[in-house]
């Protein structure tokens, strides 16, 4: 299976890890992953105002990559894919902004939310399954018990995002096992980090993130596991009364699957 | 301050129906900034509703909104309050010279971890 | 030359105020056909049934059309005009200038036009019309009651005091209910199972009631007054006739796995159970999915400790089939699941429970014996939150939850918190609500006990989150009133969750054709007027599965039920509509597309000789069973040789109606 991939800024620079330790886990899960060509920055957050058009046209350009290579469209940030799956949605819906968006991109043919974005875990689940990523891996991290940490962005609206169940997903504690840990469940695993807020308040993204990671510790976890670079800095930077180790899934995923003695060996 | 913005503005700008909601509170009872705003969840939709826009305008409410949409997705009514915290306060950055945020704030705020994600993510929210 | 009369009805102003019905009286005088033509002010009243028969008679009318209402309100009234005028009561027509015109049109020319067109239609039909007589048609004098709850329960008896026969089919071990379940009832606390187990123990003995417990509706066909149902009652693998109820069985059963519905899940039961103590009937049954034997072939200790040799494991499932009159829809409801309300941590802590599990906590007969202790750790708890409207009040579009009110739920709240004050004064008890509704006699003056004598922390708000914190559940939620974020650490969260039409209703309802809304609720044939029958004929709802309600209404609405029930059931035969389908035998080409849309299986193919002028000898045809046949048209237009046509509605009368439109 090969997909287009939008790797995103944050991917390129603060996020190498994510990025990386993805895209060779994905090959040695037999999926291909292609960059798409002269990606843009897809803006981050989700213009909510009904009558933002600008904003929305870089993810719009990724869209319309994905339909003309005949492939799903792969993100791995949960901001790139809350932004790129909801854009979607809107062009799929709102009849303004497709017209509006398709006047001014003038593409070979009009963009109608054609492409279908899926997000790295959900690729994992549907594409790949669980069941055999449990067969390829080779270290199971048997005993480490693991806090899956969502956020808001891959779940919630979920209407849109159709993700998983927004108030008790279970596709990251499914990965979990996967891979051979402990998934611990914690009330505060769907609530926010504070985003962007750490630049305007940064006390109240300490204060989100102290809830966050004692309800997590309080259920046992040893570690967090997350999907977004933002969530991972907030996290990490924005703790202050408790403090877990904070990981990316890709991270742990490519760990399992013993990618790297493999190279080591080879 | 008259900012001649009106509440057929912002439902314009938000696509909110703010009838729709009954006023149980639920998103003012879930909101994870409560205590950082002066007026809450609930209280946009009714102060929306009932014209008092120049006080939700001049009110730090709006630079505390984290949209999580935590208040959208567990609202019964469907009513997406945060749509109708976002509409505020784009009604305000867009006006001349009501950026909330620059490039020449970013400087001062840059730490070595600080993701890219989050400085756009600020520019997206508060400037035009 | 068919002598044909109009008459065009005022209605008052109802039509008059934009219809001009002179002109239209006017008008139809030139129609060709029209003998008589007038208008009067109420044609329905008997002034104005006098003036039809006396056209009828004076004039020898052979054909009628009354330009009025919709057919649905006055066509029974004026087909009786005619017949009493001695007129066949199928010649007569109604063009509908009310609902369909005078009542959507404001402009009177524009609706005299269209009055004028709708009775020239119904003129060009009733020239095509033939007289018709109604057959009739047995009535099986007993009555099907699917559910065996308090609603079921309560129509059976009134059916069955009235002397007819009644079989309620339940597809639990026991009948019961839901009430069953409860503590207390609303507003005067008295013990639910105090006033439900007389009842029960009276519908099981008495003589016209036959109680089909552990059993399933598999299939039902026909019509009012003769409907075959068949019914698959389920092995209980314990012989009924032998099983005293003794209970042995059920103590010495190895396996403890099985929950207990009974409970909510909250124990667990043996694999061989009872479900509770005044389970009606009193018989033993097994659950084959946690029995020893039946996973493994080993056990039978039930078996060898059953004095009366009752345990069949080799029992199987048995098929009734049985003829009745009337069925009564009475399925009665479940609690939503409130796993897809997590954010109040349902599925994270077993010290949120819903409204009926906490039904159960406070019961005697309940898990921990009617001692109120935290589900997590046994312990007693200081403080509980209940939170109402969870899952009702939603809107279309919201991601989950019910768009009704439950309209119980505001009322067994108050009584929750009243009654765990009353038992445990030391329990902070706190309800978020969004609105108290308690329309009902001596219902607001119940929830202000609540707040007034039982110091109930009432609070006008919702809970927005619950978050597992420690041995505590960490409650936020508004205080709209004070304008805060409360945050209310808790011992118990409960849940007052919407309730549901049962799972069952829905295919329950496909099989009776009965109509249901979206929310899965039956619908009533008129929401004020006939509030207890279905729209099909011989189908009557009783209780919650025709929309949320108490239990004293359930009991009212279940009487009001098996009235209807009664009144059909004292007729000998019941009077059928001519207007059903006819197989023209020449033109059939014996194709089974008809067979195969009828809703009712009316149609049979048979082999027939058939004699035509160009087709002579055996051929397979259509068949309708005249009793069976309701009418709806399905197969006339599903004919590919225009062979199957309506009585009363033929291809031949519709295109004369469509004529006259677009002349």
């Amino acid at each position: 299976m090969t997909y287009s991939y939008y790797p995103g800024c944050t991917l390129k620079t603060k996020a190498k890890d994510l990025d990386r330790y993805g895209r060779l886990s994905a090959e040695a899960l037999g999926v291909t992953l292609e960059e798409i060509e002269n990606w843009q920055c897809c803006g981050a957050v989700y213009p909510q105002a009904s009558d933002e058009i600008a904003t929305k046209l870089s993810a719009i350009r990724a869209l319309d990559a994905a339909k003309g290579k005949g492939q799903k469209l792969l993100t791995l940030c949960s901001a790139c894919h809350h932004v790129i799956k909801r854009v979607n949605h809107d062009m799929q819906t709102d009849d303004n902004l497709r017209l509006k968006a398709n006047n001014y991109l003038k593409l070979d043919e009009p963009y109608l939310g054609e492409a279908e974005v899926v997000h790295y875990l959900e690729m994992l689940r549907d594409e790949v399954g669980f069941d055999n990523i449990k067969k390829a891996v080779k270290n199971p991290l048997k005993g480490v018990k693991i806090a899956a940490y969502y956020g808001c962005l891959l779940l919630r609206p979920s209407g849109v995002m159709a993700f998983d169940n927004p108030e008790c997903p279970t596709i990251i504690e499914d990965f979990i096992k996967a891979i051979g840990a402990t998934p611990v469940i914690y009330s505060q695993r769907n609530e926010c980090c504070g985003g962007y807020i750490s630049l305007e308040d940064k006390p109240q993204a300490q204060k989100r993130v102290d809830a966050i990671v004692k309800s997590a510790m309080d259920a046992g976890a040893e570690m967090i596991i997350t999907a977004c670079p933002l969530c991972m800095y907030n996290l990490d930077a924005n703790a202050t009364e408790h403090r877990l180790p904070v990981k990316y899934f890709t991270e742990l995923l490519y760990q399992a699957l013993g990618i790297e003695e493999e190279k080591e060996g080879a | 301050m008259s900012n001649n913005i009106t509440t057929e503005d912002i439902l314009r700008i938000s696509g909110v129906d703010t009838r729709k909601c009954m006023f149980c509170g639920k998103c003012s009872g879930t909101c994870p900034a409560f205590d950082e705003m002066e007026y809450h969840p609930h209280q946009f939709v009714y102060m929306v509703q009932w014209g008092m826009i120049d006080k939700l305008m001049e009110s730090k409410s709006i630079y505390k909104c984290l949209t999580c949409f935590a208040c959208l997705e567990r609202c019964p009514r469907n009513v997406q309050p945060a749509k109708l915290i976002e509409a505020v306060r784009q009604a305000v950055i867009r006006q001349q010279g009501m950026n909330h945020m620059t490039e020449n704030d970013i400087p001062g705020l840059l730490e070595d971890k600080l993701p890219q994600q989050a400085i756009v993510s600020a520019m997206r929210k508060y400037k035009k | 030359m068919q002598k044909i009369g109009v008459f065009v009805c005022w209605c008052g102003s109802n039509i008059a105020a934009t219809v001009d019905v002179k002109a239209v009286a006017n008008a139809m005088r030139s129609e060709p056909g029209v003998v008589f033509s007038t208008d009067y002010q109420y044609m329905c009243s008997e002034n104005g049934q006098n003036l039809i028969k006396d056209a009828i008679r004076d004039y020898k009318l052979d054909g009628i059309v009354v330009c009025s209402c919709s057919p649905r309100m006055h066509e029974a009234t004026f087909r009786k005009t005619a017949m009493a005028a001695g007129l066949n009561p199928y010649m007569v027509e109604i063009a509908n200038i009310r609902e369909q015109c005078s009542w959507i049109h404001k402009d009177m020319p524009e609706g005299t036009e269209k009055a004028m067109v709708l009775a020239r239609a119904a003129i060009a039909k009733v020239k095509k019309n033939a007289p018709l007589t109604a057959g009739t048609s047995p009535v099986t004098k007993r009555a099907l009651v699917i559910g065996g709850g308090i609603a079921g329960i309560q129509t059976a008896l009134d059916v069955a005091d009235a002397g007819y026969e009644v079989d309620i089919v339940e597809k639990s071990p026991t009948i019961g209910g839901r009430m069953a379940q409860l503590d207390k009832t609303f507003p005067t606390l008295d013990c639910a199972a105090c006033i439900l187990t007389p009842k029960m123990v009276e519908a099981n003995q008495h003589e016209k009631i036959n109680l089909i417990t552990y059993s399933e509706l598999e299939n039902v066909s026909g019509f009012v007054g003769n409907f075959t149902a068949r019914i698959r009652k389920k092995a209980r693998h314990v012989d009924e006739k032998k099983c005293t109820g003794c209970g042995v069985c059920t103590e010495k059963c190895p396996s403890r796995k099985g929950l207990n519905e009974f409970n909510m899940g909250l124990n667990t039961r043996g694999a061989i159970y009872i479900p509770f103590a005044q389970a009606i009937p009193n018989l033993a049954v097994i659950d084959t999915s946690n029995c020893i034997h039946f996973k493994t072939g080993k056990c039978g200790i039930c078996e060898k400790n059953c004095s009366a040799g009752a345990i069949k494991f080799d029992q199987e499932d048995e098929i009734i089939e049985r003829k009745y009159g009337a069925i009564v829809v009475a399925t009665g409801f479940k609690p939503i699941d409130a796993s897809y309300f997590d954010e109040y941590a349902y599925t994270q802590s077993k010290d949120v429970v819903t409204s009926l599990e906490f039904e159960r906590l406070m019961n005697a007969a309940g898990p921990s014996k009617g001692v109120l202790v935290r589900p997590s750790d046994g312990e007693h708890p200081h403080d509980i939150t209940f939170i109402q409207c969870v899952g009702s009040r939603c809107s279309h579009d919201a991601t989950k939850g019910k768009e009704y009110c439950s309209k119980i739920c505001c009322m067994y709240t108050a009584k929750h918190a009243m009654l765990v004050r009353e038992k445990y004064p030391d329990v902070n008890v706190h309800v978020f609500y969004i609105d108290v509704r308690t329309p009902g006699k001596n219902f607001d003056e119940f929830y202000r006990r609540a707040v007034e004598q039982y110091d109930v922390d009432y609070i006008k708000g919702m809970v927005g989150k619950v978050t597992v914190e420690g041995k505590k559940l960490h409650v936020q939620g508004s205080s709209l009133l004070s304008n805060d974020q409360l945050h209310i650490y808790s011992d118990m969260v409960v849940l007052a969750t919407a309730i549901e039409p049962d799972p069952t209703a829905r295919s329950i309802g496909t099989m009776l054709t009965a109509s249901m809304d979206t929310n899965d609720f039956f619908t009533e044939a008129h929401p004020k007027l006939r509030p207890v029958e279905s729209p099909t004929a011989g189908i009557f709802l009783s209780g919650v599965c025709q929309g949320p309600k108490d239990i004293p209404e359930t009991v009212a609405q279940a009487g009001a039920a098996a009235s209807k029930v009664i009144g059909l059931l004292s007729k000998n035969e019941l009077v059928g509509n001519p207007c059903v389908a006819h197989a023209n035998e020449l033109l059939c080409n014996g194709c089974s597309q008809c067979e195969r849309v009828c809703p009712y299986g009316a149609i049979t193919y048979v082999e027939k000789e058939v004699r035509g002028p160009e087709f002579r000898g055996v051929k397979r045809v259509a068949q309708v069973n005249e009793a069976v046949c309701q009418g709806c048209g399905a197969c006339t237009v599903t004919c590919p040789s225009t062979a199957m046509d309506l009585k009363g509605f033929s291809n031949n009368q519709i295109i004369a109606e469509v004529d006259a439109i677009c002349r």
